[in-house]
């Protein structure tokens, strides 16, 4: 009987996602409640969920209940701790969560609220989930080691340094773009500017509070530092505002590069539990406590989407980022759907921390589903708002001008209605000068999520407030991976160095510490700059590099899963990891082929690095640029983007082979070769 | 009922201190009396800068 009851309420489940699907997949020419992408997501989850994560735990990796983890075999009450499943659930879904979910499904917008959607369901379920499962279950049988160590093992040292390799330049890339969403969102904004700038003040005397004055507590400092948060908001409107003030703290996106690159260097090296240490519990706390407002709000305000489910610009000629469908919107949504970056937290602190293997299903695929409902969130945020102010914010100056009659007239030609006056009131209503080119993403989740809260509280004069609290909110947890990823990549740095000169390879030296933190900043530092004087926004050229490196290294662990699945004798279950490796492999090989190869300048780095030479050789200037010298840059950084892509390419490529030969070996060996630590059983009473 | 309660805000603040990097101390301090009763454990402020640069001192990075 209750295996009847059970049967009827997945039936019920299955019966619900359908029909959210049907109605959200075939509502064409009328608006929709997001609430319908919201129950669709729901159902899909939960059946994914229930049964093929259950199938991959019970099947293909015969999970162990009895099997001793890490946690407990190394338990030292510090790094291994046998952690209850949900605390470590809270964080490891605090670990995974970012700024890509947040940027990714707004930057696809402009195909449609469908497109999107769907591959962030899709992607998530069979591939994204699949790999941050199988990266945890593959990293706790062999003592919790990182994933860089885990293919040195499993595939030999020079797969394993390619990839350590290609993990640096795809932090470096991920810093730039990142960066580069900050700056994008603060240029000529002296409201967001006096925030960003207040959180050092605020964080550093919560840093000095938990060090000296009561060490250690941290849900009280984090208190006292919310509170002033909230009062700099508060205060940035009123500096906004003040003609004596305000200019002061307006800057152009040059003045900010110059003044992150300086940041990122000094906090570097600072002690951590001055700055870097209090504003990650700040980041933390208020990135999982506005994910959860952001939910519920959209319950109870159920906008309608604005936005057409499909757009004209499925054909490849959208403002925002330019190239067709497939591949493009594979890689422009990553994080949502699949990312690689997951792979490194999967086999870093939370196999440490699992007190039984039964609970990696929860963990690992449960964790990342929840990921992915924040991009489908985020999704219905961009969606809410008019298409018009849509494709203002997010289209380049080179296309829309920089007055709001150019604009509405350049945006009038997409086929969308939008006054000049709109875009003025607008702009006025969340106290800013203007939301012409606001490009990034930040800016525009920012307006979807000020639309959404104010209706919940405060009304449309809390929209300025709840404006900036939410470009705050992605500022802050930027400003911490900035300066968590520049310390990272300097320990990288020296130790990649320190093979050659053992001088570098000391971490307590002030010389390899500074060189080591100034290469790291000036990597990041070169292509943040490089993307804001960019006039077709930066983003256009900096996040496909992201997209692509992001999904290359997905494919690196989904291959490596593919190998140990090999290993372990169970290739008839090989798909699971090597068909989402494969759609990857796909993806990112033709779109990297497309940035550097394709005819089009729009797309191809190479194309448009001939277009800017032969006006060059003709002595012309080719608008946006401003001068030959302008010219040459934009030449000289096709060239060097085309590199990068190429690289990439390379990388994933060699990985793919040395992934064939060893799943051949494997598969012609009579017995499983899996490297797994020995099998010990757990005491009595402690599985469950 | 407000057991439940009780326990649902220790592993609330468990989890909180957790997304930081800050492990249960209660925890370390009954794996140290039960494996280690021989050594001093540390206090929760050298507990907690232990962990502190244990979080940010080595080469993790943060998510995108």
């Amino acid at each position: 009987m209750p295996r009847l009851a059970s049967h009827l309420a997945w039936i019920g489940v299955a019966l619900l996602g359908a029909f959210a699907l049907g109605t959200v997949a075939l509502h064409r020419g009328e608006t929709i409640n997001a609430l319908w992408i919201v129950a669709a997501a729901v159902a899909v989850y939960l059946i994914a969920y229930r049964f093929y994560a259950r199938f991959i735990a019970t099947r293909v990796l015969q999970l162990d209940p009895q099997r001793m983890t890490p946690a407990v075999r190394h338990n030292d009450g510090l790094d291994y701790v046998p952690t209850n499943r949900h605390v470590l659930f809270g964080h490891h879904f605090a670990a995974i969560a970012g700024a890509g979910p947040l940027v990714g499904p707004v930057l696809a917008a402009q195909l449609g609220y469908l497109p999107g959607m769907l591959w962030i369901l899709a992607g998530a379920v069979l591939a994204g989930a699949v790999q941050d499962f199988i990266v945890l279950f593959i990293s706790t049988r062999r003592d919790g080691r990182s994933l860089g160590d885990l293919i040195k093992s499993e595939m030999g040292p020079i797969p394993g340094v390619i990839a350590l390799f290609g993990t640096f330049m795809i932090m470096v890339i991920i810093l730039a773009v990142l960066a580069l969403i900050v700056v994008k969102a603060l240029a000529e904004s002296p409201w967001g500017t006096f925030t960003v700038i207040a959180t050092l003040p605020i964080a550093v005397f919560m840093g000095l509070y938990s060090r000296y004055l009561r060490p250690g507590r941290i849900g009280e400092v984090s208190i006292i530092g919310f509170v002033l948060l909230m009062l700099a908001i508060v205060g940035g409107g009123q500096v906004a505002a003040s003609p004596y003030w305000g200019p002061l703290f307006t800057f152009t996106g040059v003045q900010l590069t110059w003044a992150l690159i300086g940041y990122g260097f000094v906090a570097a090296v600072l002690p951590v539990w001055l700055v870097l240490a209090p504003r990650d519990y700040l980041s933390t706390f208020l990135k999982i406590g506005t994910i959860v407002g952001l939910a519920i709000g959209i319950l109870i305000v159920a906008p309608e989407l604005k936005m057409p489910a499909v757009t004209r610009f499925m054909d490849g000629t959208g403002p925002v980022w330019s190239g067709s469908v497939f591949p493009f919107l594979f890689i422009t949504i990553a994080c949502g759907a699949v990312s690689g970056f997951h792979a490194l937290i999967s086999s870093g602190t939370t196999p440490k921390l699992l007190e039984n293997e039964a609970h990696a299903p929860f963990i690992g695929y449960g964790g990342m589903l929840m990921e992915s409902f924040v991009a489908i969130m985020a999704l219905v945020a961009a969606a809410c708002i008019e298409p018009g102010i849509y494709f203002a914010m997010n289209s380049p100056a080179a296309v829309l001008g920089t007055s709001p009659e150019s604009a509405a007239e350049a945006i009038a030609r997409f086929g969308f209605v939008i006054t000049p006056d709109m875009l003025t009131s607008t702009a006025q209503a969340l106290g800013e000068h203007s939301i012409i080119s606001r490009a990034g993403g930040a800016p525009t989740l920012a307006v979807g999520m000020a639309e959404i809260l104010s209706k919940v509280f405060g009304g449309d004069g809390m929209k300025a407030f709840w404006y900036h609290f939410a470009i705050l909110f992605e500022a802050l947890f930027i400003l911490t991976a900035v300066d968590a990823g520049t310390r990272a990549g300097r320990f990288m740095l020296q130790d990649l160095l320190g093979s050659f000169l053992p001088r570098f390879k000391r971490t307590d030296s002030w010389t390899g510490n500074l060189i080591a933190t100034a290469l790291c900043v000036m990597a990041w530092g070169y292509f943040l700059y490089q993307g804001v004087v960019d006039p077709f926004g930066g983003i256009n050229t900096l996040w496909p590099l992201f997209g692509i490196s992001n999904q290359m290294l997905a494919a690196i662990a989904l291959i490596l899963a593919t190998v140990v699945l090999f290993k372990l004798k169970r290739h008839r279950y090989a798909w699971v990891t090597a068909l989402p490796a494969s759609w990857l492999l796909i993806c990112t090989l033709s779109a990297g082929w497309l940035k550097v190869f394709s005819d089009d300048p729009r797309v191809g780095f190479l194309a448009h690095a001939a277009k800017y030479r032969n006006a060059l050789a003709e002595g012309t200037v080719l608008a946006p640029a401003k001068s030959l010298e302008q010219m040459q840059r934009v030449v000289f950084n096709d060239y060097l983007d085309a590199g990068l892509a190429l690289l990439f390419m390379l990388v994933v490529s060699s990985v793919l082979v040395y992934g064939i030969r060893t799943c051949r070996q494997a598969w012609l060996s009579t017995h499983p070769t899996a490297r797994e630590s020995a099998f010990q059983r757990l005491p009595l009473g402690s599985e469950g | 009922m407000f057991d439940t309660l009780g326990r649902l805000g220790k592993y609330l603040g468990q989890a909180a201190n957790l997304m930081v990097g800050l492990p249960d101390y209660d925890a370390y301090l009954e794996h140290m009396r039960e494996n280690h009763p021989e050594r001093e454990p540390m206090t929760y402020e050298a507990f907690f800068r232990d962990r502190q640069e244990a979080r940010y001192g080595g080469g993790q990075g943060r998510c995108c």
